[in-house]
């Protein structure tokens, strides 16, 4: 089984490439809004395949860099109750909180565990009943079914000592949001695959229709990429904001329907605190009322703390699409992976982390 | 008072305990036992059997090349290897990298209380293996036993001294600019092999760990009379890291064809399931090799006989210490190491 290699071939990136030049005849941004896509056109260089009119922004698809402060103070707190296992995705452990980061209570002590499935937290808590097994339920679309799944599984077993501290967002809401801003450089979205795979692709219709964006789902290879670009500039050059699917090896249009029925059945939407782009207005989930007793935030206290003061760092605006990673004084020089001074630099899929990591060569040296 | 006095011996032999205690570690007759019984039959040479704490050996002309290595891994045991075969390899293939033949190797054991007899022996006896493929001997050793939570079942430091078979060093000065980029073989097929393990992912084809002695190779470069600018090993940090700091050691620009780096199917279908970048993947038995581009042609040809080598790029005049990846597409970035450990990501 091959995944990537004929989305990856040289002569099939030429051709959209050239396709792409051929079409354009003035100047187009398109936000893609999936981190993991910004990661591979980075990484692939495909930036620098586009004619100079078209300009890619970078969304805000980054689970990691959107979870507010605030929540991730929380996790801090409740890793550090005794008696807990705090089990997380991996790429959480880095990224600080206002009193420090998940790895760090991971070295002194805390029981934090990286897991690769929310449902290796069920089984923990199965396994050791005497624990308070608390999972850290974030990310968008894309993750909200397995960790629904979890909450179920839970419930069905009658599990007492198995909970969730939920930061699930949602892609469109904050896609209108970006919008909605005045001053807002978006005439096309790339909208990301993965999420269009669970969800469908029908949740963008209004969307396009009513402000007038074209949104291509898109996948994560350069093919994939390039093709979401020339379908996307498609349509700007001919007028036209509609909904297309150029992902259609991984997306239906009705999305997965035990998913989302999955989804509907242990969570409900809710306004959500984004990093960097604020509170907007049913952009999250939450645990239906049926299944509180899985809520970390009924168990341990509700999420409450402030976003820490701004410094140079200019995240809010990369994650809106209204500057790019370079565009920042500190880029590269006070702030880097080592010494991150926004979220964007530390997750693996953060815009800033991207253009540091994967920076195009120009024969400077840095 | 005698232990042969009816009643005080104990009914059971001491090796028949089956897991580790902490006595094993004592300083005791349990440990002189378990080093009589478990390690010393499978090292057995003369060096070993000076029973010191360290071996006494002529050290011969030319110059010697000593190093050491400490190995953690988890699980100990995994498909194409163990933490065994992974401590000797880890020494034969640093010293591989300094030209030198393997010699002599001292390995140090910390074991955790309950630790299982039969998974040490298993352990012992690739270590052995390991050893006795490339000429090398185990010739002195350490054991120590930590209390039960206090190890992670098994730690295993080697260290090794070889004899430097290469006419001139090979260290990073060495490298000159057109100097070809080679690199022994597919990338990172045991850091997959590891986190597969972990994960519990099975492959439709099994992925083993690369982990082999690279010494092989190199006697057969430095036989063909290949003049080896420069050798380093890919172990953690991957392909990245072993370019990365040549590039920055002699502030010189490598220029790096990412076509040209070959990557196993299953270990690029793992890296896109787990978000990771084959390049920075870790690998025990691969190493790139620093030659004068005349010679590239040839080298790939030996390096092949061993695995599927290839000639990746080329050391540029430019001064700039950076290693600039080409994409087949005719892009260009920066190769940067990444921050700390591997993770998987979200989504």
């Amino acid at each position: 089984m091959r995944y990537s290699d004929e989305f990856r071939a040289p002569d099939a990136v030429a051709h959209l490439a050239k396709a792409i030049g051929e079409t354009v005849t003035r100047s187009w941004s398109i936000m893609e809004v999936c981190g993991g896509q910004t990661h591979a056109i980075m990484r692939f260089g495909l930036d620098q395949l586009l004619p100079e009119g078209v300009k890619l922004l970078h969304g805000p698809g980054c689970p990691v860099c959107v979870t507010p402060a605030a929540v991730l103070d929380k996790a801090v707190e409740i890793a550090g109750e005794p008696g807990v296992v705090f089990c997380t995705f991996a790429d959480m452990l880095p990224v600080p909180a206002t009193t420090g980061t998940l790895e760090e209570m991971k070295a002194s002590g805390a029981d934090v565990r990286p897991v690769y499935s929310p449902l290796d937290a069920v089984r923990i808590a199965s396994q050791e009943p005497d624990r308070e097994v608390v999972f850290f339920a974030v990310g968008f679309e894309t993750t909200a079914p397995a960790n629904a799944l979890a909450v179920r599984l839970a419930h069905d077993q009658g599990l007492r000592n198995f909970s969730v501290l939920v930061a699930q967002v949602l892609v469109p809401p904050a896609l209108e949001a970006l919008l909605a801003e005045p001053d807002h450089l978006i005439d096309g979205f790339l909208a990301a695959g993965h999420v269009c795979t669970v969800m469908g692709t029908s949740a963008y219709e209004p969307i396009s229709a009513t402000r007038h964006v074209p949104i291509v789902a898109t996948g994560f290879e350069p093919v994939d990429i390039l093709a979401g670009v020339l379908a996307a500039v498609r349509q700007l050059e001919a007028g036209e904001a509609r909904v297309e699917n150029v992902y259609e090896r991984a997306v239906a249009a009705a999305g997965n329907m035990s998913a989302r029925q999955l989804i509907e059945q242990v969570f409900t939407q809710v306004d959500r605190d984004w990093r960097g782009l604020g509170r907007i207005p049913a952009s999250g989930l939450a645990l239906r009322p049926e299944f509180k007793a899985f809520d970390a935030e009924h168990r341990f206290g509700p999420v409450d703390g402030h976003e820490p003061a701004g410094s140079q760092c200019i995240a809010g605006l990369v994650l809106q699409g209204k500057a790019r990673p370079d565009d920042c004084p500190a880029f590269g020089r006070e702030c880097t992976p080592q010494h991150p001074l926004g979220v964007t630099m530390v997750s693996s899929e953060g815009a800033c982390a991207a253009y540091h990591l994967y920076r195009k060569w120009e024969g400077a040296a840095v | 008072m005698s232990g042969d006095q009816a009643g005080l011996n104990c009914p059971l032999s001491d090796t028949d305990i089956p897991r580790i205690q902490m006595a094993h570690g004592g300083g005791g007759r349990m440990m002189q036992d378990l080093i009589r019984d478990i390690i010393m039959p499978a090292f057995r040479n003369p060096l070993l059997e000076q029973n010191h704490d360290g071996a006494i050996f002529p050290g011969g002309e030319g110059d010697l090349a000593f190093t050491t290595d400490g190995h953690v891994v988890q699980p100990l045991f995994f498909p194409g290897g163990d933490i065994g075969t992974l401590a000797i390899n880890g020494a034969v293939n640093d010293l591989a990298m300094c030209g030198a033949e393997p010699w002599q190797i001292a390995v140090s054991l910390i074991l955790e209380e309950g630790f299982p007899i039969n998974d040490l022996r298993t352990v012992i006896a690739s270590m052995a293996a390991a050893a006795a493929a490339v000429g090398a001997r185990v010739v002195t050793g350490d054991t120590k036993v930590v209390e039960r939570g206090k190890g992670d079942g098994l730690f295993v430091t080697t260290s090794g001294i070889g004899r430097v078979r290469t006419p001139a060093r090979p260290l990073p000065e060495a490298v000159q600019p057109g100097d070809a980029i080679l690199l022994s073989g597919d990338i990172g097929r045991h850091g997959i092999a590891i986190m597969a393990a972990r994960a519990g992912l099975s492959f439709d084809r099994p992925l083993e760990s690369d982990c082999a002695p690279l010494w092989p190779t190199v006697a057969a470069l430095i036989e063909h009379g290949i003049d080896l600018h420069c050798l380093r090993d890919l172990t953690r940090g991957g392909l990245t890291a072993g370019l990365v700091e040549i590039a920055e050691a002699i502030q010189l620009a490598l220029e790096v064809e990412t076509a040209a780096i070959p990557v196993s199917e299953p270990v690029r279908n793992a890296c896109e399931l787990f978000g990771l970048d084959p390049m920075h993947v870790a690998n025990e038995g691969r190493f790139i090799a620093y030659v004068p581009a005349n010679q590239a042609q040839e080298a790939v040809a030996i390096m092949h006989r061993f695995g599927g080598a290839r000639a990746i790029g080329r050391v540029s005049e430019d001064q700039t210490g950076a290693v600039v990846l080409k994409s087949p597409y005719g892009s260009s970035r920066r190769l940067r190491l990444p921050n700390g450990e591997q993770l998987p990501r979200i989504c």
